[in-house]
């Protein structure tokens, strides 16, 4: 079965799949956000942290929950929940936070908790189909179908790239209101 | 072009090359500033013609025709100088500075591959040429005057330009070389200008020549001996040179005084990157020092009385190691200072000027990073000195000045910040033109009474100059607002004092490091902040009475009859649980560059601790109001405040404030 090439996207999964390697596998950490699963690419990974109170930065964006301390680099905390337009993350001590590095930066992701690490070959992503939303999913690489899961692979990319005035959440749902340059939470 | 590999070792070693000529540049600009401030040692013009003299072979060596031929010039011309068959004269100063300003741009042309200025460097070369052939007295003001020693060695320069056709004669210059070698100490310089290329050699003639500066005690008739042979085809000058004096002897100084000036402190080359890790480790070790302390204050002393002692210990070697590490980045500031006098002759020439540049306190330590950022913004200065502060020599006469102006450019370490101050006698600052100007601006409204100090303050604003003709030189009012950005960013401030009719002074206060910082540190609600030292004047809990509203405006505080507004920290950055009352709390009076005093309303005062800087930007991005972020001891992040920044988020949260956003509500009382 042919999948579709839709030249629009953002991130072509035929970019994912050129980096098969020598083996011609991908391995993703899953995580979970509600009862939602994603996958982020192993590589980009550097640690996973429990979650820990942040420093917070004034008047940054609602998804940025403040900086740590990850041994003598500042490192900035993202709500991925937040990010993904879909309300903000409760963190207690079982949240966790992965901290990734992408284009020469380093940002941990706030998520709910993480499932186990999948391997994949390339030609299982399939394309994140348009349903009707802005074109605003750059976030989303691709799906894959694991063991009747949908794993939604996450882009680091555009995640990394925190401009401060980058306040309009990622997805946009319906209600955006309450989104939108949002007072600061302590 | 092609990526052979010969060509890149080539590509390196020209590098190597040009690096090797702005080091022996820069020293020989030094040399020439002693020799023109009568500093000059007897080794001086030596130092200098070595430097022209490596420069010039390297030239050769890479086929750099024009360099070669301005550089041999050069080099005759010191050759003469140092030999004492040229008096040295202010004139001949002068024009040896000029020369080697002109070296220090065919290097960089050379270097560049660009043109080079062919008008001027045939003048120079002229005027070496003239200069080189006066007949002056042979005194040289160099050379320390003293007892001809009898049987002393004695120096010649020989010239000696075989014919075309000396080779087909069996001769062979280097025979005669060899002998004159047996005679004493030679040195030889071979003139290669009239080389062809390769195609037109013809290998049976000779196009070289050369000239021979032979030491020995040998009289002149076994130096003609030498050549006996040849002197019907060849051109021969044999010319004794002052006899130096105990010249055995000054061959070891010399050669120890040429090695130590260069190799004084044995000095090591080593790559920045390498610098800047250290200089990271250190800031970690430091971190994690200081969460030890922090540990370590729970630890009961009388059970480990041992343990704590060690951590007390640890506390102050890692404090000399900081020290230390800092210091490996520290320079002298001479390398930004040395391109300063060059910057004032040109321009005070191109203007009609009479300037003079006194530096003081070049070998001050300062780190590079700061070094390499101050060029600009210094330059900028020096030039609005010369274009602007010094009058005219016939303005200076007629104000009972002297025609020479004169610039004071000094740098001090003074408590923890390095002063640089740049000082000129000229006109000063006209307060009253730079209020009318800045009134036809619109930057200020006339009614307003202005200090001094806010008058000066208007210089730095983007686009102002009084100037009434926009020259070339300046006064497009674009650079004082880039300078103080330049120097702000640095950590440092910039203070302007001026009397009219007897000229300014501009001072820059540098931190000595840009890792490191002194500051204050905080509570502000939940949230910890650090307030750098360097701005806070003094902090205090006021008396209810002593708290003000304005209307429209805010809160001030009235202290020692002048009244200052007050800023609530917990409001620009959206702080929870801050206490918004400053009679419960603490204002910290700190000083802007830009909207002068400001009261910061606080928590409480945790303590004041020397504090790592690091970046946000990196994994970031900027934060207005905030310039950088430091790890406390219990390894919590702090944002270290930029009290310059913090204002208009003031502005941006009290209107804010207006639309109903959720923050402490004031309890204000009249």
């Amino acid at each position: 079965m042919e999948p579709a090439h839709d030249v629009h996207a953002m991130q072509d999964p035929l970019a994912l799949r050129q980096r098969g390697g020598v083996e011609g596998t991908l391995q993703f950490i899953t995580f979970t956000l509600d009862e939602a699963e994603y996958g982020v690419d192993i590589m980009s990974v550097r640690e996973i942290k429990g979650w820990a109170a942040t420093t917070t930065i004034p008047n940054a964006p609602a998804h940025v929950r403040g900086v740590i301390n990850l041994r003598g680099v500042i490192v900035p905390i993202i709500d991925l929940r937040a990010r993904f337009g879909m309300g903000t993350t409760s963190a207690t001590a079982t949240h966790v936070v992965i901290i990734v590095h992408s284009e020469g930066r380093t940002v941990g992701l706030l998520v709910d908790a993480v499932s186990d690490i999948i391997t994949v070959t390339p030609d299982a992503i399939r394309q994140v189909p348009e349903m009707g939303l802005p074109a605003d999913d750059h976030f989303l690489d691709g799906l894959v179908a694991f063991d009747e899961r949908m794993v939604t692979i996450v882009a680091l990319t555009q995640l990394v790239a925190i401009a401060p005035d980058t306040t309009r959440s990622a997805l946009k749902p319906s209600s955006s209101a309450a989104f939108d340059a949002a007072a600061p939470q302590a | 072009m092609s990526r052979h590999p010969q060509a890149d070792d080539l590509a390196q070693f020209k590098a190597t090359y040009f690096a090797e000529c702005a080091e022996l540049l820069a020293a020989a600009e030094g040399h020439l500033a002693d020799l023109e401030a009568d500093r000059a040692e007897p080794d001086t013009l030596n130092a200098v013609f070595r430097a022209v003299h490596s420069i010039k072979g390297g030239a050769g060596a890479f086929g750099f025709t024009d360099l070669v031929r301005y550089s041999h010039q050069l080099e005759a011309l010191l050759d003469a100088l140092r030999d004492g068959r040229i008096a040295v004269s202010r004139d001949i100063v002068a024009t040896l500075i000029r020369g080697l300003d002109c070296l220090n741009d065919l290097v960089a042309a050379t270097r560049e591959d660009a043109a080079c200025d062919l008008p001027r460097l045939e003048g120079l070369l002229a005027d070496f040429a003239r200069l080189a052939a006066a007949p002056a007295p042979a005194i040289a003001a160099a050379q320390p005057s003293g007892a001809i020693a009898e049987r002393a060695l004695q120096t010649w320069t020989i010239r000696f330009a075989p014919g075309p056709e000396l080779l087909k004669s069996a001769n062979e210059p280097l025979l005669l070389i060899r002998a004159l070698k047996r005679l004493g100490r030679l040195d030889v310089d071979v003139d290669l200008s009239r080389l062809p290329p390769l195609a037109e050699l013809d290998p049976e003639t000779c196009f070289m020549a050369w000239t021979f500066r032979l030491e020995t005690d040998a009289p002149e008739s076994d130096i003609r001996d030498v050549f006996e042979f040849v002197v019907d085809d060849c051109t021969l000058t044999v010319t004794p040179a002052k006899v130096r004096q105990a010249a055995a002897v000054a061959d070891a100084p010399t050669e120890a005084v040429r090695r130590t000036p260069s190799e004084a402190a044995s000095t090591i080359r080593v790559d920045t990157d390498k610098i800047d890790r250290l200089v990271n480790l250190v800031g970690e070790l430091v971190i994690t020092q200081a969460m030890l302390i922090e540990q370590g204050s729970f630890i009961p002393v009388e059970q480990f009385p041992a343990l704590v002692q060690g951590l007390e210990d640890l506390s102050q070697h890692a404090r000399e190691l900081q020290e230390s590490v800092m210091a490996i980045r520290a320079q002298p500031v001479k390398s930004v200072f040395m391109r300063m006098p060059r910057i004032v002759r040109d321009l005070g020439a191109t203007l009609g000027k009479d300037v003079r540049l006194v530096m003081t306190g070049e070998m001050t330590e300062i780190d590079k990073t700061v070094i390499e950022q101050l060029a600009d913004p210094l330059t900028h200065m020096i030039r609005n000195a010369v274009d602007h502060g010094i009058e005219a020599p016939a303005e200076r006469e007629a104000a009972g000045k002297p025609r020479e102006g004169t610039i004071h450019l000094s740098a001090d370490q003074r408590g923890g910040r390095i002063v640089i101050e740049i000082a000129d006698d000229g006109r000063g600052l006209d307060k009253d033109a730079i209020r009318a100007k800045a009134i036809e601006r619109g930057l200020v409204d006339e009614t307003l009474s202005l200090s001094d100090e806010e008058i000066y303050g208007l210089v730095f604003r983007p686009g102002f100059s009084t100037a009434k003709v926009v020259s070339e030189v300046s006064g497009r009012g674009v650079g004082m607002d880039v300078v103080r950005r330049n120097i702000q960013s640095l950590g440092g401030r910039i203070i302007v004092d001026s009397t009219k009719g007897s000229g300014s002074r501009f001072t820059l206060a540098l931190p000595l490091t840009l890792a490191v910082l002194d500051g204050m540190v905080v509570s502000v609600g939940s949230e910890t902040y650090v307030i750098p030292l360097t701005s806070i004047m003094e902090s205090l809990r006021p008396a209810r009475a002593d708290i003000h509203r304005l209307v429209g405006r805010g809160d001030l505080l009235a202290i020692r009859g002048e009244y200052i507004p007050l800023l609530y920290t917990h409001r620009c950055f959206g702080v929870g649980g801050a206490d918004s009352d400053p009679c419960t709390g603490i204002v910290v009076i700190v000083e802007t560059e830009t909207a002068g005093r400001m009261g910061l309303v606080v928590d409480e005062l945790i303590g004041q601790q020397q504090v790592v800087i690091k970046s946000l930007e990196t994994n970031f991005g900027p934060v207005d109001g905030v310039s950088g972020a430091t790890i406390l001891g219990n390894g919590r992040v702090a944002l270290i405040i930029d009290v310059t920044r913090l204002a208009p988020l003031a502005e941006t949260s009290s209107s804010t404030d207006r639309r109903g956003r959720t923050t402490a509500p004031s309890r204000h009382v009249n």
